[in-house]
């Protein structure tokens, strides 16, 4: 009977792995043939590191990796190299755009650059940005995007979800990107950056940081720079894709490596430094899933100038300093104006899984130059003191930049835009807007162009001021000036550190006339790098302001017991001594007392009061005149016992 | 009987002096932005950047509701009213020169009425005083003539010269009030109906003088206990009876002319005024906000400020602070509580005084201006004002030194606190908070005091009467 049950089984069985095995078969042939395709259309992953130096004595560190992913139609819900957790929230929130970046120190724009393609799109505010933009309805951008906070928040380890009160967030209308109304904009100037930030981030890449050049990312190292700032951008079109670019840039010293040679040039020699020397690591390896792995090497304008005043050119092992190995290729912007120097970036492939790539970089002549810089410097600052109003300024100062632009072409016009958010408890006056041009007032009709407010509501939206100037190229110096008062929070609003002040976000400053692209003289496919394709883009110059620390007021943590008691103290006195006043009827207690001194009157209720008492206590007999005495006792113990019954019943 | 010597001097020199500040201390006075002065409510600074704002005076875009940005709480119509006078500015005067200009006439017409309504009030007393044949008590008592005195107590208070410098609205909201109080003395339901109807529109507080006016239209001005009448009328008819001499016969005929009847018909005739300027209030109010928000916004912005005690900047009441540091989850239970002992206190006081109607509406005003959501000094110079009103009644009031110095003390220590916990940070909040309780101690004080005293003066009557 078992042996008969067991024979009709097992043909089952054998049906249910069948069954079983061959959708899994036929995805890993499905899969294989994807893998063919993967090299010419699939999904993608390139890693590539930017190193400049500066004229500062520091190098910047550059990193760039890119993921795409074709339209989701035609791989499902799987991916091999694009994140998984990015597709999800691409999908789930139906992000078009979206722009995250975690920043430590500030960029410097005077001695670091202000108008190339690095500093004008990865200079970012300190703290956290985040701004996204949906393809969604209009009404329900508001849920997605605290959804969209929270989501991050939990990936990242990070407190973005404060951005999805409603008072920390704002849909800027034309001044951040022109006129889009399904974006949102929400900052975090106190976010405080570190590794737990990181690693998350390093989890979305192939390799993590085990292989290729995220391995170069030791903690302490990368850390202990001038400026980081993470960042993590992503692009979703229904024609290309998903595209996420990772980017990490870094300010950092190098070690001065004392030659005893040159001791007394020592100090005015920039420091000569290699990769592995900056960042304590070396490229362990290659990561195999990425197409392109490269190190690019770039010496600004001003640096080729400068080596060719000196009789230079482009080579990259001069007197004055060396780069040690050879570069592969050698990319020449390419200048609309001709007879003037270019940067040159010099390339360099990391191929080799044994050799690990250190490029180095050796200083022999002390070399001086200067960075390009944005037409204006933007600066920001309060103005006033004492803790109940104060004002804001926003100074641009001309630059060097803007004078070569000046000499260039005559009766020009500087077109600036200002993007500011302002928390509602700095209450801005707008009407205060005063604009001094070279120190003198004028007329805020003369220079601006276009303006929209939109006043801050009290614990609900901050307040935003986006502002277009124009003015002539010949301008030194636009200071603009808004005065505010200081708002008075509910003891449970203050931050924990209360008396450190509260940020204001820093404002965005654009220059929609300069642009930073990059063009080369080579064509794009021979460029074929995501980096500097992105150098090619034409992205307007754009500089964030200092973020702002305004101390406000602070109440007395310790006292809101005391405040309650005193308050309603005074509250019951008015009270109670005015209904006094009102009850009391003189002539009424003079005939009483009268009345009484004749005859000893008994009211009802304590007579009442008095028999029910002596009835209780078993006496018969109860004097009218202890009755009033009894009754009071009696009234007592009955409250007593009343109170000690409702305490029992409640709990 | 005469009025106090030199009046009209002494207010043209109460004016002169105002002029004299505006025109010497355009700038240095800043009395505009004190926590004392200005409150959201009344804040001209506040009012006058969404006037540029709605106006489009230098934004060249829609007009926005002049209530977004939560700076403006005040009404729509004084913002149109008002605007107008905030944008002209004069070469070399202050910035608010022609408001400051409009707010020393306001005070002006403020005071005239408050002596119009003293006079009324001596008038009453005389001729009920002559009814119960108590003349010789007026006689006795070198009386000041409580208009005159009133109106200069009020002209040349501290707390008025401030608040009118200060460029604060309260001056307008004085009026209104007082223009109600007067309306309802000299039986002018029409101007009661516009000056209630416009203080509340204003500031919501002097809703509740709706009783006292009321009373004013129904039975008329104050007067002793109206027991004190029936009482002499029957001594009277009684010793008509005895007597019957023809001349006496004029006496009882005298008193039912000094205990009045409840008049519906002007009471009638009041609510009929209420509700034709309530009705062009909210019609020029939607008007002006045709455009932005409407009505409904109105009412949250303003009523609803008031009413949930939304601004927590420092103000002379003791609401700022304790909402600023009370338990979320108590908060409203706080906010009726507060709000709730206003309208407690109503009938009892207008059982008590409904023979006083007008002393009652200085007695709710008190009440209010203690217990409101912003207070400023300029409600504490309307009621201070209105006291003055009551000299002859509350002459032996207690602690009327010590309130005199309390109130000194309190407004000289009021902004050195201010200035100690604001500007230099050496002081705490609690130090301020400190003369806001003392301030309202003061006022509580104020109240009892002058409603046990002026039930005293009652019971004296009454004494004297019987006697």
């Amino acid at each position: 009977m078992a042996v008969l049950r067991h024979s009709a089984a097992f043909p089952f069985l054998l049906l249910l792995v069948l069954l079983i095995c061959i959708p899994a078969l036929a995805s890993g042939v499905g899969l294989n043939d994807g893998g063919g395709g993967l090299e010419e259309e699939g999904e993608q992953f390139s890693e590539e590191l930017f190193l400049k130096p500066l004229p500062d004595r520091k190098v910047l560190a550059h990193f760039h990796f890119q993921s795409t992913a074709p339209p989701s139609a035609a791989n499902g819900r799987h991916h091999h190299l694009f994140p998984k957790a990015i597709a999800q929230l691409v999908r789930k929130f139906r992000i078009k755009d979206l722009e995250l970046s975690f920043t430590q120190g500030r960029w410097n724009y005077e001695s670091w650059g202000g108008s190339d393609p690095i500093s004008s799109t990865n200079a970012k505010p300190p703290g956290v940005e985040l701004w996204a933009l949906f393809d969604l309805p209009v009404m329900e951008i508001d849920a997605t995007w605290k959804d969209l906070t929270h989501a991050l928040s939990g990936l990242f380890c990070a407190s973005i979800n404060f951005l999805e009160s409603s008072t920390s967030y704002f849909a800027p209308s034309w001044a951040f990107r022109s006129n889009v109304s399904n974006l949102r904009y929400g900052a975090l100037p106190r976010e405080a950056v570190c590794t737990e930030n990181l690693t998350p981030w390093l989890k979305l890449l192939p390799c993590r940081d085990k292989a290729g050049l995220a391995s170069l990312l030791d903690r302490p190292s990368i850390y202990k720079g001038y400026y980081h700032s993470q960042r993590l951008q992503l692009t979703s079109t229904k024609s290309t894709g998903m595209v996420l670019k990772q980017t990490l840039t870094v300010v950092l010293k190098p070690d001065v490596q004392r030659n005893s040679a040159h001791s007394s040039l020592d100090n005015s020699i920039q420091p000569s430094w290699s990769v592995s020397s900056m960042f304590k690591k070396n490229v362990t390896g290659l990561c195999v899933p990425a197409k392109t792995s490269r190190i690019f090497f770039e010496l600004e304008t001003n640096m080729v100038v400068e080596l060719e005043k000196l009789g230079y050119g482009d080579s990259w092992s001069n007197s004055i300093f060396d780069l040690s190995p050879n570069p592969v290729r050698v990319f020449k912007e390419s200048n609309p104006l001709p007879g003037r120097s270019n940067s040159i970036i010099y390339e360099y492939i990391n191929y080799s899984e044994h050799e690990p790539l250190d490029l180095g970089m050796k200083w022999k002549l002390p070399f001086i130059w200067s960075c390009s810089q944005s037409p204006f410097h933007a600066s920001r600052f309060l103005m006033g003191s004492g803790n109940e109003r104060g004002s804001i300024a926003i100074s641009l100062q001309s630059t060097e930049s803007n004078k070569e632009f000046l000499a260039k072409s005559h009766g020009c016009t500087v077109q600036v835009l200002i993007f500011q958010v302002v928390p509602w408890y700095v209450k801005v006056y707008y009407h205060t807007l005063q604009v001094f041009i070279d120190g003198k007032p004028q007329s805020a009709s003369d220079v601006i162009e276009k303006i929209q407010v939109s006043p801050s509501e009290d614990k609900l939206f901050p307040g935003t001021l986006e502002l277009m100037l124009r003015y002539p190229c010949s301008v030194q110096s636009v200071a603009l000036t808004l005065d505010f008062d200081k708002g008075f929070l509910h003891i449970d609003e203050y931050p924990p550190d209360a008396n450190q002040g509260f940020d204001i976000p820093s404002a965005l400053v654009t220059f929609p006339n300069f642009h930073s692209s990059r063009s080369y003289v080579e064509d794009n496919l021979s460029i074929n790098s995501p980096l500097l394709l992105k150098f090619q883009e034409k992205n307007v110059v754009r500089s964030y302001t200092e973020a702002l620390l305004v101390p406000l007021t602070t109440p007395d943590f310790s006292m809101p017991y005391n405040v309650i008691t005193f308050t309603c103290t005074v509250l019951a006195l008015y009270f109670g001594s005015l209904l006094n006043v009102l009850r009391r009827r003189v002539g009424e207690e003079e005939r009483l007392l009268n009345s009484k001194g004749n005859t000893t009157r008994i009211r009802l209720i304590p007579l009442l009061l008095s028999k029910f008492s002596s009835k209780l206590k078993g006496r018969t007999d109860g004097t009218p005149k202890s009755s009033s005495l009894l009754g009071s006792k009696f009234l007592f113990i009955l409250v007593v016992v009343l109170a000690v019954l409702w305490h029992y019943i409640a709990n | 009987m005469a009025g106090i010597r030199g009046y009209w001097n002494l207010a043209a020199a109460a004016i002169a002096f105002r002029l004299l500040l505006l025109l010497c201390f355009p700038k240095d006075l800043h009395l505009g932005s004190r926590p004392e002065v200005a409150t959201p409510l009344t804040s001209l600074r506040r009012r006058m950047k969404h006037n540029l704002l709605a106006e489009g005076y230098w934004l060249k875009q829609a007009s926005m509701s002049p209530y977004s940005g939560s700076m403006y709480h005040g009404s729509p119509l004084l913002l149109s009213f008002l605007g107008q006078l905030t944008i002209r500015r004069v070469e070399g005067r202050p910035p608010h020169f022609y408001c400051s200009l409009m707010f020393v006439v306001v005070d002006f017409i403020t005071a005239v009425l408050i002596r119009a309504t003293g006079q009324k009030l001596l008038l009453s007393r005389h001729k009920s005083f002559q009814v119960l044949n108590l003349s010789k008590l007026v006689e006795a008592s070198g009386i000041v003539n409580p208009g005159d005195f009133a109106s200069l107590v009020y002209l040349w208070n501290p707390l008025t010269i401030v608040t009118c410098m200060g460029s604060s609205t309260s001056p307008i909201d004085n009026l209104m009030v007082v223009m109600a109080i007067y309306g309802a003395c000299s039986r002018i339901a029409p101007l009661a109906a516009f000056g209630w109807v416009f203080a509340t529109h204003l500031s919501l507080y002097p809703i509740i003088l709706i009783v006292p006016v009321i009373l004013l239209l129904g039975y008329g001005l104050d007067a002793p206990p109206s027991k004190l009448f029936l009482h002499k009328t029957s001594d009277a008819s009684s010793s008509c009876a005895l007597n019957q001499s023809p001349d006496n016969s004029e006496a009882p005929k005298l008193t039912d002319n000094a205990i009045h009847t409840f008049s519906w018909v002007q009471v009638l005739h009041f609510v009929l005024w209420v509700f034709i300027w309530l009705c062009f209030v909210l019609l020029l109010s939607s008007i002006s906000l045709k455009d932005v928000g409407g009505l409904s916004e109105m009412f949250r912005k303003t009523y609803g400020f008031i009413l949930t005690v939304e601004d927590l900047s420092p103000n002379i009441g003791v609401l700022w602070y304790f909402f600023a540091e009370v338990f979320d989850f108590f908060r409203n239970f706080f906010l009726i509580v507060f709000h709730v002992n206003i309208l407690f206190m109503i009938l009892p006081l207008a059982i008590r005084l409904k023979h006083r109607s007008c002393f009652l509406a200085f007695v709710y005003i008190a009440i209010s201006s203690m217990l409101k959501s912003y207070p400023s000094v300029g409600d504490s110079a309307l009621y201070l004002g209105l006291l003055a009103l009551f000299c002859n009644e509350l002459a032996d009031m207690h602690f009327s030194f010590f309130l005199f110095c309390g109130y000194i003390g309190v407004s000289l220590l009021s902004p050195v606190m201010h200035n100690l916990w604001i500007w230099r940070g050496t002081g705490n909040a609690n130090f301020y908070f400190a003369t806001g309780l003392a301030y309202a101690c003061l006022q509580t004080v104020l109240v009892v005091e002058s409603v046990s005293s002026m039930l005293k003066h009652d019971r004296m009557l009454r004494k004297l009467v019987k006697a």
